[in-house]
């Protein structure tokens, strides 16, 4: 049986590891390296990093610590932050990244997908929407680190990307980031209704019962969180945790 | 020693670092050259099945490892793509596969899936092995492998197919004929699953 997927996303800035509230207010939790480290022993079931200078600073993402991670990963790993062209995707590819994350270039270009996607498959390229709710309704793409409002509405660019041959949409709530209060299902209802590559959600799991919700009314989904997974406590310790194969087994409602 | 045969597309790291874990000495093939020595081969492959091809048809290793696999039977594995390059052809694309193994790659019938997500394959599946296959020692019961894929290896003589999964379909997850092997998921990012089948690949 194919299983849901839990994921660890961690942010990079300054070559650290930060972790965002609503997309602000950085604090450092940790070096990469070791947390690939961690998460190795832990036996995650996918890793995704997003590089979250890259693209406020117009500059190349950084091959040396892409490199560094996939060489540790023993589990698929996923980077986003500064793909702008097929050259550089294919770049990392070559690295040892299983898939790419595309954003702002994506909102741009369109076009990019497809062009990934017929040198790397599919299955390899992934669309990430940073999405916030809209005073009057309804929800709103943004891009570099969610300073940049684009008009988009993400239930409707998300058929568009499935049209262009994207393998996966990860939705990122604004609004949930770092809040650690629930997903918002509402918004994971309305992409889920219109597309049928897989998708993950990302913003506002403070429990691992906030992603059984998830999983319990979705099925097969990626279910990703960053402060679960970094924080222990309700002072926010940096510790690193994840659910053991047993925990993952209950919430899967899987009965080894 | 493991050769792992770099073209270019495909994670050579990562097998690498695995095996650096087991201390068993690997070495990296980006020329015909490089591959005179080889004992056992590792065929990575991420990306498009036409692009894989061509990279492998540019790399000057072609005809070096046509003659190492068929005349001289050198074991070799292929993962995910570089699984299915060992078949006949692709629905994916229109470059000749390896024809190392006589199978076809078919996409996956979407409307066959349960689910509300179709395509592609992506994550832990079940992979049940036939009995008394070395590849799978230890790996008979409760192994997960990661899986990302669109498409799928259908072998023409059904007992080259050593391990099946299911997706919509039932279909091949392993594959073996004579020295050659080949397997969908990935074992170089499936935790000790996936480091266990390529200690026992080594071991073969």
């Amino acid at each position: 049986m194919l299983r849901p997927r839990i994921i660890p996303s961690l942010l990079l800035h300054d070559k650290g590891l930060v972790k965002t509230v609503n997309f602000k207010a950085p604090k450092y939790v940790g070096d990469p390296i070791n947390a690939v480290r961690i998460f190795n022993e832990k036996e995650v079931d996918e890793l995704a990093f997003f590089d979250i200078d890259a693209t406020t600073l117009n500059r190349e993402p950084d091959y040396i610590l892409i490199e560094k991670l996939a060489n540790q990963s023993r589990m698929p790993l996923c980077y986003g932050g500064g793909v702008k062209t097929v050259e550089q995707a294919q770049k990392i590819f070559g690295l040892g990244i299983e898939k790419i994350a595309l954003s702002s270039a994506v909102i741009k270009n369109p076009e990019l997908v497809t062009q990934i996607a017929d040198r790397v498959g599919s299955q390899s390229v992934i669309v990430v929407l940073d999405v916030k709710k809209k005073l009057f309704g309804g929800y709103e793409v943004y891009t570099h680190n969610g300073k940049k409002a684009t008009g988009i509405n993400p239930v409707k660019f998300a058929q568009d990307v499935e049209q262009l041959g994207a393998g996966e949409i990860i939705i990122n709530s604004i609004d949930q980031d770092g809040v650690m209060k629930g997903y918002d299902l509402n918004l994971i209802d309305k992409i889920a209704e219109v597309i049928s590559i897989p998708l993950t959600v990302l913003g506002g799991a403070g429990t691992l019962s906030d992603i059984e919700k998830v999983i319990d009314k979705h099925g097969v989904i990626g279910v990703a969180s960053g402060s679960l997974f970094v924080f222990k406590g309700p002072y926010k310790a940096v510790l690193i945790n994840y659910p053991t194969q047993k925990e993952k087994n209950t919430i899967f409602k899987i009965n080894p | 020693m493991i050769t792992l045969i770099d073209y270019g597309v495909g994670n050579i790291f990562a097998f690498q670092n695995v095996y650096k874990r087991l201390d068993i000495p690997t070495k990296i093939a980006k020329t015909a050259a490089d591959l005179d020595d080889a004992q056992k081969l590792i065929l990575p492959g991420v990306g498009a099945f036409d692009y894989a091809m061509s990279q492998l048809n540019n790399s000057g290793m072609r005809n070096k490892l046509d003659e190492l696999v068929l005349e001289k039977k050198i074991p070799i594995i292929g993962i995910c793509v570089g699984m299915q390059m060992m078949g006949n052809r692709s629905d994916e694309g229109v470059s000749d596969g390896l024809k190392w193994i006589d199978a076809d790659i078919l996409k996956f019938d979407e409307s066959l899936i349960q689910q509300r997500t179709k395509l592609p394959h992506m994550g832990w599946n079940d992979v049940s092995p036939v009995k008394g296959q070395p590849l799978f020692e230890g790996l008979e019961q409760e192994a997960i492998f990661y899986f990302l894929h669109s498409f799928y290896f259908k072998c023409n003589n059904a007992v080259d197919s050593i391990a099946i999964s299911d997706y919509g379909i039932p279909f091949t997850s392993a594959v073996n004929s004579n020295n050659v092997y080949g397997i969908q998921f990935h074992p170089e990012k499936s935790h000790q699953y996936g480091e266990k089948l390529l200690h026992n690949f080594a071991k073969l």
